[in-house]
């Protein structure tokens, strides 16, 4: 019986079992006392076998990590997501080589995606930088045999985490957001059954209370993040933590988005020129954040989406180690790379990489802004004026 | 006009089978069938309102009045089967067939329910405010100020202090929670209004300015509304007429003067001896 399993199997498999079978019946035999030879010859053995899957490499692997069954099935999803544009469609989500919350959605969309001609830029809130962003990348590149790029005018694919680049980007490119919690309705009632029936009838008056609320509270709807989003009049969207800078972005956009949770499963998109409509009311709308006519310590920006940094002033003497250093907040670009673009050339216009002009993106559109900026200072910079 | 007509509602909760009905009401004196073990809570009830009329159904505990008031008010309960004719004058067809979303409108819109539970009908986490904008908002409304203009409006109408508007509703006493229902349920002018048992848990002087601010509200609305009531009195002072159940049968029916003046069945009797 055992001749005939040994036959079954490839060659090489039946030496390496023949081989330790011996040693094995040497090591009783020479009772309790080990010999060296042994235990050195069973260490090789192992070496061997480790040495033969090191000069494999990742060649081990499928092309781009995943398995194509995979791949298929969250390619499927997405052309489902893309059918009907703010609906969540669950998706098999195969554990990945990170823990769940760490964008292990955004990854299998990513991967299901790249082919060997694709350049993946990766971004953590606005930066390429970050250590996640850096492994995802390097995961991409080491499996998928791709280039990578830092620049968002280059890539063909860009994975985010809560952000959504300053640069419009083009019908050529996909946007894939991670996302941490699918249903903007949980907010207001953690039963997902009873959300799903609440999708299934476009019965919103939950959330619409929650943002009354919000104004009777505030005197405006305040929700920093995953701000509340009709996608085609008809699904309510949860936008991923991106901040309200953003939502505007996804409203009749050229590119494709894609949405992807890897611990829930889901996975949605806003396909190109779809009405995104952030909830709102008609007297209180929908602003973006606010930042006081600041501009970039770096590049001067005064419309890009900001973030306060506490920082030592420049020239404080670490030496004398005094403990009264001063700390000022500075205010810099959230975008990196597009920030590192402003300093070469402060006046680069958001399009500037785009043939035509009066593309709406964000907030601001990139004709708007190239004259006010810097001369912006003092004004206000959101559409919706100051808060009441 | 007719608002609403009802024919042969009737909601068992078990299996049923051909003999549950005639085993059942007030000749057989249970309604539980003694075949099958099936519960008729309600059968063989006809009913009609006219716009603007407030009907009253009175009865013991038991005796059928809430199921009969929830199929009317579009309320559904999984483990009940239920069968009937409704006719809505806003509707065209048997409103007990609607689907959810038809069902939803009618009920953001044209009927609208206070429940017996307040917990049923309110969310304690939102605002008494919220409560009652969320019908607005539901209903399609989306501009702010029109929104908190017509629930203070509202708020004033149903008595309720105006300065706890924004205070979530879990901190209402049971009768500013009563009210908040009213308003909620009067916030989008509806057709019909189904009260079920308006007066629960509150104390007499409470009950006493709820119903007061009710009836006002209701004639200066001119809202047709069901009243259910184990409470005799309740009924005497809203309806115009008066149903009377018991074993899940209507037994008697008539103006409300009428049936207390003169009750002609023999429970009605006895129902307006042990009162009065």
């Amino acid at each position: 019986m055992t001749d005939q399993i040994m036959t079954d199997e490839p060659p090489e498999t039946v030496e390496y079992q023949l081989r330790t079978a011996d040693e094995s019946s040497v090591a009783t035999d020479g009772g309790t006392t080990v010999s060296s030879d042994t235990v050195d010859g069973e260490t090789d053995a192992v070496d061997a076998t480790l040495d033969a899957l090191e000069s494999d490499g990742l060649s081990g692997y499928n092309y781009a990590y995943l398995d194509e069954h995979t791949k298929r099935e969250v390619r499927r999803s997405m052309l489902k997501a893309v059918a009907i544009p703010g609906h969540q469609v669950p998706y098999a989500s195969r554990p990945m080589p990170l823990a769940r919350g760490w964008g292990t959605g955004g990854i299998q969309a990513s991967l299901s995606i790249l082919g060997p001609d694709d350049r993946f830029k990766v971004i953590d809130q606005g930066a390429d930088e970050s250590v996640n962003a850096a492994n995802i990348r390097r995961l991409a590149e080491n499996t998928a045999e791709i280039e990578t790029t830092t620049d968002t005018t280059d890539a063909d694919l860009i994975q985010t985490r809560h952000r959504i680049p300053e640069e419009v980007l083009t019908d050529d490119q996909i946007l894939v957001l991670q996302v941490p919690i699918t249903d903007a309705l949980r907010k207001v009632d953690p039963s997902d059954a009873a959300n799903r029936r609440r999708h299934a009838h476009k019965n919103y008056g939950k959330m619409w209370v929650h943002l009354y609320e919000n104004v009777v509270e505030w005197g405006e709807i305040n929700i920093s993040s995953r701000y509340p989003t009709m996608v085609g009049g008809r699904y309510l969207m949860d936008p991923s933590p991106i901040p309200r800078w953003d939502v505007p972005k996804l409203d009749d956009a050229d590119n494709l988005f894609v949405f992807a949770a890897g611990r829930e499963a889901r996975i949605y998109a806003v396909p190109p020129h779809t009405d995104v409509e952030p909830l709102a009311f008609s007297d209180r709308e929908f602003t973006v954040e606010r930042f006081g006519g600041q501009s970039c310590h770096a590049c001067g920006s005064t419309d890009t989406y900001l973030v306060e940094v506490s920082e030592e002033a420049g020239d404080t003497d670490r030496e004398t180690n005094n403990t009264d250093r001063e700390f000022e907040t500075r205010y810099a670009c959230n975008d990196s790379s597009f920030c590192a673009k402003r300093r070469e050339n402060p006046e680069l216009p958001k399009d500037h990489h785009l043939d035509r002009g009066g593309v709406d993106w964000g907030p601001k559109t990139a004709s708007e802004t190239t004259g006010s900026r810097k001369t912006a200072a003092g004004k206000t910079k959101s559409p919706g004026g100051e808060a009441e | 006009m007719t608002l609403l007509s009802a024919t042969g509602l009737q909601t068992v909760y078990g299996e049923g089978c051909s003999r549950c009905i005639e085993s059942t009401g007030d000749r057989a004196g249970t309604n539980q069938c003694p075949h099958c073990g099936s519960v008729v809570a309600c059968a063989e009830a006809d009913l009609s309102v006219r716009e603007g009329e407030v009907l009253g159904i009175v009865g013991e505990s038991g005796s059928g009045k809430s199921s009969l008031a929830e199929q009317l008010a579009l309320e559904r309960d999984p483990d009940a089967t239920t069968t009937g004719m409704v006719d809505y004058d806003g509707y065209d067809g048997n409103l007990l067939a609607v689907d959810y979303e038809t069902r939803h409108d009618l009920r953001t819109s044209d009927i609208a329910l206070v429940h017996q539970h307040i917990r049923d009908g309110l969310n304690p986490e939102f605002t008494g405010g919220g409560n009652v904008a969320e019908k607005l908002l539901s209903a399609g409304w989306r501009s702010y100020e029109d929104v908190r203009d017509r629930v203070q409006e509202l708020f004033e109408a149903t008595e309720i202090p105006v300065d706890r508007m924004d205070d979530p509703t879990s901190t209402y006493s049971g009768g500013m929670q009563r009210r908040v229902q009213i308003a909620r349920a009067l916030a989008t002018d509806p057709e019909l209004v189904v009260l079920d048992e308006p007066t629960t848990g509150l104390d007499v002087s409470v009950q006493a300015r709820v119903l007061d601010m009710f009836r006002q509200v209701q004639r200066e609305e001119g809202v047709a509304c069901v009243v259910v009531s184990h409470d005799l009195g309740v009924v005497r002072l809203l309806a115009d007429r008066t149903l009377v159940m018991r074993h899940g049968h209507i037994v008697e029916s008539g103006l409300t003067d009428r049936v207390m003046e003169d009750p002609h069945h023999e429970y009605t009797q006895t129902l307006i001896n042990s009162v009065i």
